[in-house]
């Protein structure tokens, strides 16, 4: 019932390009987990099993039909932002892609790899707020301007639109999880959690945003379209803010008690001893230069 | 910091069961008002902007507190310091304390939604808060027991 009144020509190409791509990356990293059965203890299937998930999420959100429809109907595209922004990033994040690459790499191309990964500019785009900043600040940029209306006219931009989804949310997940991938220079617990809180409640005053003032405007979507689109995004948003949340106390509470940071001061101790307690067990040099053969 | 002794803690197990309490409560009422009676609206345009604004925070907290008071509370009870009858009165206070501060704070002072609309308020207001007041009292009832389990 929706006609994709675009040319067929940026249909066949453009579209099917992120299917590619991805098929790419999938096959890349399965390869390379499947090279490392030989080596120590091999790859965890957790980990692969997450990676596929992600790329399923993500193959589901660029599938042409759902590029198509989404371009048409709104809800369909908070659904599609959900997956490539939210969930898969979170899958993908879980099948600790660096780790796999640093392993699969020759030893030196690897301390390279290494080398950009600790460059003041990763450290600076990979720390909470920045992704914080990208993430949400894009969406309030996107959905609250004309330039959403925009993307609907520029394929290439709608592109675009699409890997800031991915990139940005993958940057925020691995932020705030701070693993499995080494994260070295992520802040504490507590200040992880407080740029999640602080992400959820701007994603939730963002649905409301467009619930109440009809954003994305210039689009020609009718007011019941955005409103159940801007219903979606805070219930989906919640949704996958929660699992993030679920996801970073079960890694919390997974390292053992001694080493877990308290998040309210423990009785017999004084409260400075957290916070000393908390930079010494992930000093950055030893996760990754163990790592390196 | 190595082993903690054995000695179960009643202030953390009454206030991590205070945030699932509270979380829980903004649960219930999301899910039943907004979602099965449709009585509260998702927006409101009497809503001030600092209600709006502060419906955001407000609704995050809530969803942190339920997952983070959940891992807490689980967390105590692997150091096997979690003391159930603390709990129990720490869900009952947050569970009520949530209830009026959203009667009174949420709904009336800053009109982020009405109970219901197109009905005379005083009724649905009175018994919303009056249900807090019972979930508190159950809480302090809780409470005093605990501390009287506590001195025996």
């Amino acid at each position: 019932m929706h006609e994709p009144n675009g040319t067929t020509a940026d249909i066949s190409l453009l579209a099917v390009l992120p299917l590619i791509l991805l098929l790419f990356i999938t096959l890349a990293y399965l390869s390379a987990a499947y090279r490392q059965r030989p080596a120590t203890g091999g790859w965890s299937g957790w980990r692969t099993g997450f990676f596929i998930a992600g790329s399923l999420l993500l193959g589901v959100a660029f599938a042409p039909p759902i590029m198509a429809w989404a371009h048409h109907d709104l809800r369909l595209h908070v659904v599609q932002h959900l997956l490539i922004g939210m969930l898969a990033p979170l899958a993908w994040v879980l099948s600790a892609p660096v780790t796999l690459l640093l392993r699969t790499l020759p030893p030196r191309t690897s301390r390279h790899v290494v080398m950009v990964l600790r460059s003041r500019p990763v450290r600076t785009i990979s720390h909470p707020l920045s992704a914080l900043l990208l993430n949400i600040g894009g969406m309030y940029l996107l959905y609250l301007t004309p330039l959403y209306a925009a993307t609907l006219q520029h394929p290439a931009l709608h592109h675009w639109m699409h890997l800031h989804f991915l990139v940005a949310g993958y940057l925020f997940c691995w932020s705030i999880l701070a693993g499995p991938d080494a994260a070295p220079h992520a802040p504490g617990m507590r200040f992880r959690l407080g740029v999640l809180f602080v992400s959820m409640a701007t994603h939730a005053i963002l649905g409301k945003l467009m619930y109440g003032y009809l954003w994305p405007r210039g689009t020609g979507h009718d007011v019941e379209e955005i409103q159940a689109a801007a219903q979606l995004m805070y219930y989906g948003g919640d949704l996958a803010e929660v699992l993030l949340a679920i996801v970073l106390f079960t890694m919390w509470l997974r390292t053992s008690p001694s080493h877990r940071s308290a998040l309210t001061p423990y009785q017999p101790e004084p409260p400075p001893v957290t916070k000393e307690d908390m930079p010494t067990p992930r000093s950055p040099r030893h996760r990754w230069s163990k790592r390196l053969p | 910091m190595a082993t903690p002794p054995p000695v179960t803690s009643p202030r953390r197990s009454l206030w991590y069961a205070v945030l699932v309490g509270a979380g829980v409560m903004a649960g219930i009422d999301e899910i039943l008002f907004h979602q099965i009676l449709q009585w509260h609206h998702f927006f409101d345009h009497a809503t001030p902007a600092v209600g709006i604004l502060s419906d955001g925070l407000l609704h995050a907290a809530e969803l942190l507190a339920i997952v983070a008071g959940f891992f807490l509370l689980t967390d105590l009870a692997r150091r096997r310091q979690l003391a159930v009858s603390w709990a129990w009165a720490g869900v009952f206070l947050g569970m009520g304390g949530f209830q009026l501060f959203d009667g009174i704070v949420n709904h009336k002072l800053l009109r982020i939604h009405q109970i219901r609309y197109g009905v005379d308020l005083l009724v649905y207001d009175l018994t919303w808060n009056l249900s807090a007041l019972v979930l508190l009292g159950v809480g302090i009832w809780l409470y005093r027991r605990a501390s009287r389990l506590e001195r025996k």
